[in-house]
């Protein structure tokens, strides 16, 4: 299957091959295509042996940190007398990255039963699913399988008649991007303001309700009723570039490109051989100019660059930017990259949650200056103010929002100064085939206009 | 909103009480039980009022003034009213780059709203810029209340627009 597309025969479906088929989203569909196998394996281990297979297979955390997903369930200590939580990061809002949607629409079971083995490997008697508050059909899609787990005695008190107790529930989100920022969401799951924590204490020691807590993203927790079914080795042995990157990705495509949409891959696959075979290269007439390969907050490449990348987690480093959440946005040459660049930032300034001054401060006046230049107002030390302000906007601040919106700004000003300086000498405003300015209104109403 | 001489009618009763009173047996603390509850009156009245947070927080043993706190911190729940089909164009990079602008104006325009976050003066439309739905590779998505609606471009949108009940 494949959606919106037909799977293209160079990826390697798992996680998506679902998708598009309508009836592997009730409990007897999943069944059919081999649904809560898994779980019923699991529930008959104990979880150090799940976390084993876990370490084993190499999987490593798909919301964008990369961390190895085993390890970070090792941290829990199963039996330690206190109520442990796994929470699953559903508030999939970086810019350009659409996949935890899908699955969730598609395989809404596939992540009941992530979560249940998840749960059940940390020692854990609840999960939280926490799903941002726009995803309205993945919510829907989500809460109709729980009810037909619970009716089913898939979770509940005696889940899968084994005794033990594993919960799963939906915590609905309200328009925030902070909170898939890990502690931001514990605090919106206890009910405050979206707020990032100071760590340590880390989420293993101190999570959800002052509780040990592990939290994964969606892609990561479907991943795992695989791993148990056909192995580590199976797992692990999916891999094109280096030991480090195991496995399948989902990498969401949008922007200036022939077709947009999810594509899975095993990682190491060649970036170029991607962007032009499996999504079908530029749109008719354009050429590719620069793309952001792992959601709005990772380094801009250049064409040379991500044509030498290979898609992993470090072969993105290797060409300057990150495998972030794998949201790769594309624009083509219409496109005017100081004019993309405020856009960014003024995204990041609209979703600061304002705590600390770097960010609050740093966004808002870096998307001015930005506005100012792609108006046509720029100096040549607003350039240096900009990357000034970046540095001050890097590594210093509780979360790293500040850090994602310096990204773009920097790695922009290093790759493509002569669009800035454009600008500045023509004085002339950067309107590019196909684009037009941002209105003045919706200026007047995104900037520093808080969280 | 004369606000004072009008009464205020309760929603945590009848059914909505037994649902929060359920729904509240999931978390360790009442206080978690907030953003669905405020959820509910939107729901229930279409956007959260004052009294609306001085109820929430008397059922949720917090204060008016914290329940205010998070309520202004997320961008979904209003405190105000809002037109009958609040319409959000995302015009977040992605989209902005296949012509997102475009498809806002051609919202203010078959609407009557002209300006965003107006709501029209017969109360049927709210157009607001959103960031990033979530949707990218659909561009434009458009969310109006809990729909979305994936590939809209302008000309298109008199079309949805004669849809909406």
């Amino acid at each position: 299957m494949g959606y919106p597309h037909k799977s293209h025969p160079r990826e390697t479906p798992v996680l998506s091959k679902h998708f598009g088929d309508g009836e592997s989203r009730s409990l007897d569909g999943w069944k059919k295509r081999g649904g809560y196998k898994a779980l019923e394996l699991a529930l008959g281990m104990t979880p150090a042996q799940i976390v084993d297979i876990v370490k084993a297979s190499g999987l490593r955390g798909r919301g964008g940190a990369g961390f190895p997903t085993g390890v970070k369930w090792s941290f829990m200590k199963p039996g330690d007398g206190k109520p442990h939580y796994l929470l699953c990061n559903a508030d999939e809002s970086e810019p350009g990255t659409f996949k935890d949607r899908e699955i969730m629409r598609w395989t809404p079971h596939a992540l009941v039963e992530g979560c249940a083995i998840g749960a059940y490997a940390i020692g854990a008697e609840t999960a939280f699913i926490y799903i941002r508050g726009e995803f309205q059909e993945p919510i829907d899609r989500m809460e109709a399988a729980l009810k037909e787990a619970y009716a089913a005695n898939i979770l509940g008190k005696n889940a899968m008649g084994t005794g033990k107790t594993i919960n799963v529930y939906v915590h609905k989100g309200a328009g925030a991007y902070i909170c898939g920022e890990e502690t931001a969401l514990m605090e919106s799951l206890e009910g405050k303001r979206g707020n990032p924590r100071i760590k340590p204490p880390f989420p293993a020691v101190s999570g959800a309700f002052g509780q040990p807590t592990t939290i994964n993203n969606v892609e990561t927790l479907v991943a795992v009723p695989h791993i148990l079914v056909n192995g580590a080795e199976w797992y692990k042995a999916m891999c094109l570039s280096n030991a480090k990157s195991t496995g399948t990705k989902l990498f969401s495509v949008c922007g200036n490109i022939s077709k947009p949409g999810n594509y899975e891959i095993v990682l190491g696959f060649p970036f170029k051989d991607f962007l032009y075979d499996l999504c079908g290269g530029p749109t008719a007439g354009r050429r590719f100019k620069a793309i952001i390969p792992g959601g709005a907050s990772v380094p801009i490449q250049t064409m040379d660059e991500a044509e030498a990348t290979l898609m992993d987690y470090e072969g993105f480093v290797a060409q300057g930017t990150m495998l972030g959440s794998g949201g790769v946005i594309v624009f083509d040459d219409a496109q005017s990259i100081p004019r993309q660049v405020a856009r960014l930032t003024r995204f990041f300034a609209h979703e600061s949650c304002g705590q600390c001054t770097q960010c609050r401060e740093g966004t808002s006046w870096t998307t001015r200056i930005l506005d100012r230049i792609v108006a046509g107002q720029g100096t040549y030390e607003d350039l240096d103010t900009l990357l000034e302000m970046a540095e001050n906007m890097t590594g210093k601040t509780i979360c790293v929002l500040s850090d994602s919106c310096a990204a773009p700004v920097v790695s922009g000003l290093q790759k493509f100064r002569h669009e800035f300086e454009a600008l500045i000498t023509g004085k002339r405003s950067s309107t590019v085939a196909g684009g037009s300015q941002t209105t003045a209104a919706s200026a007047k109403l995104s900037v520093g206009a808080g969280a | 909103m004369s606000g004072h001489a009008e009464a205020y009618a309760p929603v945590f009763v009848g059914k909505r009480k037994e649902e929060i009173t359920e729904l509240l047996k999931r978390y360790p603390t009442k206080m978690a039980g907030l953003l669905p509850a405020l959820w509910m009156v939107q729901e229930d009245r279409g956007w959260v009022s004052e009294q609306a947070m001085t109820e929430v927080a008397e059922v949720l043993e917090l204060t008016a003034a914290y329940v205010k706190g998070v309520v202004s911190f997320y961008t979904m729940y209003h405190q105000h009213p809002v037109g009958k089909h609040f319409i959000q164009v995302c015009t977040t990079s992605p989209c902005l780059c296949n012509g997102a602008d475009k498809v806002v104006n051609a919202f203010l325009e078959h609407t009557g709203c002209k300006e965003l976050g107006i709501t029209s003066a017969d109360g049927k439309y709210t157009v607001i810029e959103v960031e990033c739905l979530g949707a990218c590779g659909f561009s434009t998505p458009v969310q109006i209340n809990a729909d979305t609606i994936e590939n809209v471009t302008p000309d298109k949108v008199p079309v949805i627009l004669a849809g909406l009940k």
